[in-house]
């Protein structure tokens, strides 16, 4: 399964152990340069990336925390804080650009009353942009979780993000 | 076991009966009996629910009991995004667009059972009404020639029985077994392919530097972090026909001497990404890829890295640093990759398009591909078209095509009856070009003639409501957070063109601003690292270039004359006004006034350009200018 | 080694392959100006000062990184040239503050140079963002203000591939880059040693030592107070470069009477208390190799390195002597010995030193050293703070007339004078344990192979019967790796001297800007020198330090010795 297509497994108030990160690193003790996808897997138990499974990983693999650091600052994909249970993310792209997807997302703003880049208080949404899905023919898109929608119109918001708990 | 050409044939002939229905000829006089259903799993179908489609059409079909008779086949890309969900129905190649999940009944009843095509969900011409009954009489499909894009579609992406139904790894077999490495890089070479990445350097070259580096081991990586947003013909070929590309890897490691490669594909594509891997083992457990490939001694490892979510990466010094696990941050070159790339081994990286071609130009040979496009920019491309445009998708023409070409006989014209206005080519390191250049040859040289790029590929069309000060701030904006933030003119640079266009959409230009826009253009393409600073100015000079009096309508005269820029919009209420009150009780800063009953006026010195009157009014009686 | 031929100006240069178009250029007397370049370090070519026209390639080149080709036309003076160079600095600039005038780095600026000589004359894009950032005091030695970053990199490239502490790694991307250290905490809350090579190389204010000047001034301005200064070795060699003179000149004489200008009470020298340092550990080192002690043993004086020591192998401290770095000896015996003999309350003094060398503001805040019963050393400044101090007295250092050291404890020997270069404390040592182990006043005394600015240089020494096996390290890099062979058994050394900075304390975090190793090559150079020239040569032949030891401490190691001059460490959690 894709990296980035699994959900977490420890989505509910479980919390992933430390021997999940162990199981990770094991996976790529061998493997030269596997920082990036380390820290994907990480970031699929946790939601996001704790500052103690950095520290972790930078103790355990040798890299240094301020390398660490840098790569996942570098990288959009990756995030320090806590995120909602369910991803927005509106496509900001050229295709949807002039399609109006800017109306899109000030619209999802409203309705969730955050900012793109925020989380809702009750960490049910995190909302955030992309600068393109590759589905510019079904401009204007936003995605949820791994659900794609397209043709997206204001009035249709409030019935997609209905489905998201 | 040593694979050769004939047990490959062999191989071919017997899995050729599971997809035959789609290559034949279809004899339309019988009603036949059995039928190949094929529904686009692409990403843009997925999403508009092929998958339910597809659980519906067998569920009806086992409640027919013609399951055996029906052979429904999830494919990748058909390309006609706009029309999705897609399906194809052989034989007869029945083309059927926008299918809804309850038309499953109706199309097994009418069509599989009583030979009667389902004919409200065909295709109909917006330009003479008439329908298409097959995709061949599809305007959209009509000047396409698909090399790159053969089996998109047409063959289910996660068997590769079917992949070696049509003719593949013929082309790799044929390069292991009968040529030298020096011979299919001569091939490539002769065949004219130029990187369909972006830059188009001529790919056979490429191969040769790596080539004759020596190196105990080297590298092949195949760049598929499409980044540029307007682009997704490389996502669709790795949903579709993700074989075609791992061939031609296979076939260029090969040719450099390369045991080992990495696919880098973009974190935003799962599906390319789970199709990737499926086709990987496939091949490995096949003996196409793997240790001692055919028993010829050599190895040929692929490896799958996602991205994590930087454009930079697509430039391949960068690329190559994401792999190696660090920051994505391009590198002056020399050293180029070819001599010193992933781990300081030599390296060649090509896009995925690039590699999809390679296969081709083994099997049928370089004069063949000559026959398409034009003699400096041989072959085809895939246009990924988006925007105000009729037929949005992918469509794959022969180079030398023109552009009007592209977007009125293939893209089906303007949305909605507009005005065009112009197309952007090339994404973040491309140009807006206007009408004036319709009629231009679409080939590399003649892009780069006039101030654009070939590009990925991305083709958005614009019509009157874009504002092309507004596209360029799109533009800017995105390189600008894009940057990797390496080096001085691209992170700083990019920084103040933005702002200075971001105060010329909201009114604040001056007429020095164009200038300092222009000497700052200059010297960021001069001055900058690597290729993402050094075209990044390009949206920016081609609409200067080619739309100066809409910069200086926005600069002399506060106006937008694309009615886009919000805050150069005035809210006037018209005669239609019926005075209920609303707008100026949803006002924000309360500049509306009037009685009751009476026609309202807005204070335009006070307004801020919200336009919650605008939206709000019942009586569509607020215009905005 | 083959040569190609190009030409740049239209002059034909030879350089050999491998050459960069810059390092072309400047062996033939062009200069190109650079921001993120350092001869030290790696190119990045990041910053884009060094661009060049150049032959086949299509937008103009990074000279600091392109390789020279044969037949290769380069221009470097054009009107394209010029203009993408003076936007670079405009750009760097409009993200910059402009408050130079009271930046710390007024006059050693290199952008501030930069910015004169490209002639850029107006702030054509001062209404554009400025980035806010932290700033950073957590700690006693080095202050980072990232507003005046200009991201050139050159502190994370010291930090990783010299120093290999990575304390520092560039942060987000685009225009939200900055250098930072990891989830951008104080460097009093990571694995910072506090060398202070970032600081010695940053081209702007963005990182630089903490200033304690105005804590010097109080205290000199308070007649209540006795003030007294001990100069470290490699001071002398570097200071001169503070006030215009030319790298590796001596100004000991000039340093003095400019010290007791200032208005210091008395001036000492470091060099004494590093001869004190030799014979304690000397004799600690003999201890333990006849006694069966923890070998290798491995010098202490340079609290960088001993920062990393605690940080990094916490396990190897009793690797380390014990005895007391000589600032930290000094200042012991001046607020005990110093204060008895003048009969000086020790409450009144003031201790203040000055040192190449910004860890040792946070060595001289250790609480181990308080063996005095007060802090022992109150106050260090870096040679470049002196420096300042000696412009702002207005101090007419070419003219001013040299004088000697203040009596007793003024006077150290060549050996001691070393100690401020690679491979000094190393020798130093030698010079007397040889004669001690061959009990004969040795005549050939200099060690040449632990001499030079290699990183790691190693040599067996017979000494009698005794073969001695010595490494020399400078840098942490060199270091670390140094101490994983200690650690995994392969150093089979019996001492080894560690100094935290690229060619020991004339390389120093607080020495004089810029620098390089052709100027570190001139200060050690200078240093060997004032060995050459010294009347005494080894340590334990000082007469003060044999004074020293007749009159308070009897003898290396006594119990009065462990008590004041020698000290603990322990592990630090950062």
């Amino acid at each position: 399964m894709s990296l980035v297509e699994k959900k977490s497994a420890y989505r509910d108030d479980s919390v992933p152990k430390q021997s999940c990160i162990d199981e990770i690193l094991n996976t790529y003790k061998d493997e030269k340069g596997a920082l990036i996808p380390i820290l994907q897997h990480t970031q699929n138990l946790f939601n996001y990336l704790p500052k103690s499974a950095l520290l972790y990983i930078a103790d355990k693999t040798d890299i240094p925390i301020s390398t660490i650091y840098g790569v996942v600052t570098f990288y959009s994909q990756f995030h320090l804080q806590p995120r909602g249970r369910n991803i927005i993310c509106v496509c900001q792209g050229t295709a949807c650009h002039v399609r109006g997807g800017k109306i899109i997302l000030n619209a999802v703003e409203k309705e969730l009353g955050i900012k793109a880049g925020h989380t809702t208080e009750n960490l049910r949404f995190t909302l955030e942009t992309i600068a393109c899905l590759g589905a510019c023919g079904l401009a204007p898109v936003m995605k949820v979780n791994e659900d794609t929608h397209g043709r997206m119109t204001e009035e249709e918001i409030a019935k997609v993000l209905a489905q998201y708990k | 076991m040593m694979i050769t050409a004939e047990k490959l044939k062999e191989m071919q002939d017997v899995y050729k009966t599971a997809v035959s229905l789609r290559l034949e000829k279809n004899d339309r006089n019988e009603q036949p009996t059995v039928f190949d259903v094929l529904i686009c799993g692409g990403t843009g179908c997925k999403s508009s629910g092929s998958k339910e489609i597809q659980r519906q059409l067998e569920y009806e079909l086992a409640a027919r009991g013609m399951l055996d008779k029906v052979h429904v086949v999830q494919t990748g890309c058909h390309g006609f995004c706009e029309n999705g969900p897609l399906m194809i129905i052989y034989p007869g190649q029945f083309f059927y667009c926008r299918v809804k999940p309850d038309d499953a009944g109706e199309i097994v009843e009418s069509h599989l059972c009583n030979g009667r095509p389902v004919e409200r969900l065909l295709y109909y011409d917006p330009v003479d009404g008439k329908p298409a009954l097959t995709a061949a009489d599809v305007s959209f499909y009509k000047k396409q020639k698909r090399i790159v894009l053969e089996h998109c579609g047409r063959i289910d992406p996660e068997k590769i029985e079917e992949y070696i139904a049509v003719g593949g790894y013929a082309a790799l077999v044929k390069a292991l077994t009968e040529m030298t490495q020096d011979k299919v890089i001569e091939e490539v070479i002769d065949s004219g392919l130029r990187g369909r990445g972006g830059a188009g350097f001529p790919t056979g070259k490429k191969w040769s530097f790596a080539k004759n580096a020596e190196s105990d081991k080297k590298y092949i990586i195949c760049n598929a972090d499409e980044g540029d947003p307007g682009a997704f013909m490389d996502r669709s070929v790795l949903e579709g026909d993700p074989h075609r590309v791992l061939e031609g890897m296979a076939i260029a490691a090969y040719a450099i001497g390369a045991d080992e490669g990495y696919i880098y594909v973009r974190a935003e594509y799962p599906l390319a990404v789970q199709r990737l891997k499926i086709a990987i083992q496939q091949a490995e457990e096949r003996g196409f890829l793997g240790k001692n490939i055919f028993g010829s001694g050599k190895d040929i490892m692929l490896h799958i890295k996602e991205g994590a979510g930087a454009f930079v990466c697509g430039e391949e010094t960068a690329l190559i640093a994401s792999i190696e696990g660090r920051r994505g941050m391009p590198r002056p070159r020399p050293p180029f990759p070819a001599n010193e790339g992933l781990w300081g081994k030599p390296t060649n990286n090509n896009n995925v398009e690039t590699y999809a071609n390679v296969a081709q130009i083994i099997n049928k040979g370089a004069a063949w591909y000559r026959h398409f496009g034009t003699a400096e920019s041989p072959g085809t491309k895939v246009f990924a078209l988006t925007g105000k445009i009729n037929h949005t998708g992918l469509a794959e023409v022969p180079m030398g095509i023109t552009m009007r070409e592209i977007i009125y006989d293939i893209g089906g014209g303007i949305l909605d009856g507009k005005k065009f206005k112009a197309v952007q080519i090339g994404g973040p390191s491309g140009a807006c070009l206007p009408e004036e250049l319709l009629d231009l040859p679409v080939t590399y040289d003649s892009l780069t003639e006039v101030g654009a790029m070939m590009g990925s590929g991305g083709l958005v069309v614009m019509d009157e409501t874009t504002c092309m000060v507004d596209v360029a701030k799109f533009f800017i904006n995105f390189t600008q957070s894009e940057s990797c933030g390496q080096c001085t003119p691209c992170r700083e640079g990019t920084k103040r063109m933005l702002e200075i266009l971001t105060r010329i959409t909201e009114g604040g230009g001056s007429e020095s601003d164009l200038e300092l826009l222009e000497i700052l253009a200059r010297n960021i393409k001069q001055a900058s690292l690597c290729g993402l600073g050094q075209t990044a100015p390009n949206p920016v000079l081609s609409t200067i270039k080619y739309f100066r009096d809409e910069y200086e309508a926005h600069i002399k005269e506060k106006h937008c004359p694309a009615g886009a820029c919000e805050s150069l919009a005035s809210y006037i209420i018209t005669d239609a006004c019926k005075g209920c009150g609303l707008c100026a009780r949803n006002c924000p800063v309360h500049v509306i006034t009037g009685k009751v009953k009476e026609k309202h006026c807005i204070d335009q010195e006070r307004c801020i350009k919200c336009g919650t009157c605008y939206t709000n009014c019942p009586f569509d009686a607020i215009i905005k200018e | 080694m083959k040569t190609v031929s190009l030409t740049i100006n239209g002059i034909v240069v030879k350089a050999p392959q491998g050459f960069s178009i810059l390092e072309a250029a400047r062996s033939a007397g062009i200069y190109i100006p650079t921001l993120c370049y350092h001869p030290d370090l790696v190119p990045e070519g990041a910053c884009r000062m060094c661009i060049v026209e150049g032959s086949g390639a299509k937008t103009l080149v990074a000279s600091c990184m392109y390789p020279v080709e044969e037949g290769m036309i380069v221009k470097t003076n054009t009107a394209k040239v010029r203009e993408a160079r003076r936007m670079v600095i405009e750009l760097l600039l409009a993200n910059h503050p402009k408050n130079c005038l009271t930046c710390r780095k007024n006059g050693d600026c290199e952008l501030q140079t930069m910015a004169a000589d490209m002639g850029v004359r107006t702030h054509r894009f001062d209404w554009g963002e400025r980035k806010i950032h932290t700033f950073d005091a957590s700690n006693p030695c080095l202050v980072r203000d990232q507003e005046k970053c200009i991201l050139c990199g050159r502190c994370i490239r010291v930090c990783r591939d010299i120093q290999q502490m990575n304390v520092y790694s560039f942060a987000n991307r685009g225009f939200n880059s900055i250098v930072s250290t990891a989830f951008e905490q104080d460097l009093s809350k990571v694995a910072c040693t506090y060398c202070g090579q970032c600081a010695s190389l940053c081209p702007t204010g963005a990182i630089v030592e903490k200033d304690d000047t105005e804590r010097v001034w109080e205290a000199i301005n308070d007649p209540g107070k006795v003030v007294v200064v001990q100069v470290a070795p490699s001071v002398r060699v570097a200071l001169g470069e503070e006030m215009g003179m030319e790298a590796g000149s001596i100004v000991t004489g000039k340093m003095v009477a400019a010290l007791r200008n200032l208005g210091f009470d008395k001036v000492f020298d470091t060099n004494f208390s590093a001869d004190l340092t030799i014979m304690e550990e000397g004799y600690e080192f003999l201890d333990r190799l006849t006694k069966g002690g923890v070998l290798p043993m491995i010098t202490s004086c340079s609290p960088g390195w001993v920062n990393m020591c605690e940080l990094k192998y916490p396990d190897l401290l009793n690797h380390l002597s014990t005895a007391k770095s000589p600032q930290g000896m000094f200042g012991t015996v001046i607020k005990t010995y110093f204060a008895h003999q003048a009969e000086i309350d020790p409450a009144h003094i003031v201790s203040v030193s000055v040192m190449p060398c910004t860890a040792k503001k946070a060595e001289c805040v250790r609480p181990q050293l308080r063996d005095s019963g007060y802090q022992d050393v109150d106050i260090v400044i870096t040679t470049r703070e002196l420096g300042r101090m000696l412009r702002e007295a207005g101090i007419d250092f070419r003219s001013i007339r040299s004088v000697d050291f203040d009596s007793p404890l003024g006077y150290g020997t060549g050996a001691g004078a070393i100690f401020g270069s690679s491979g000094g404390v190393m020798e130093a040592a030698l010079r007397t344990v040889a004669d001690i182990v061959t009990g004969q006043d040795l005549w050939d005394i200099e060690y040449t192979e632990v001499r030079g600015l290699d990183r790691t240089k190693e040599a067996q020494i017979q000494m009698g019967d005794k073969e001695i096996r010595i490494a020399v390290c400078n840098s942490l890099g060199a270091a670390q790796k140094m101490m994983d062979r200690v650690r995994n058994g392969t150093a089979s050394y019996h001492f080894i001297e560690i100094m935290a900075c690229p060619g020991g304390c004339i390389g120093g975090g607080g020495q004089p800007v810029p620098t390089n190793m052709d100027i570190k090559k001139k200060r050690a150079e200078a240093l060997y020198k004032i060995d050459e020239y010294s009347q005494f040569r080894k340590s334990h032949e000082n007469p003060d330090i044999k004074t020293i030891y007749k009159e308070w401490l009897e003898q290396p190691l006594s119990k009065k010795s462990h008590q004041y001059l020698h000290t603990t460490y322990g592990r630090q959690k950062r």
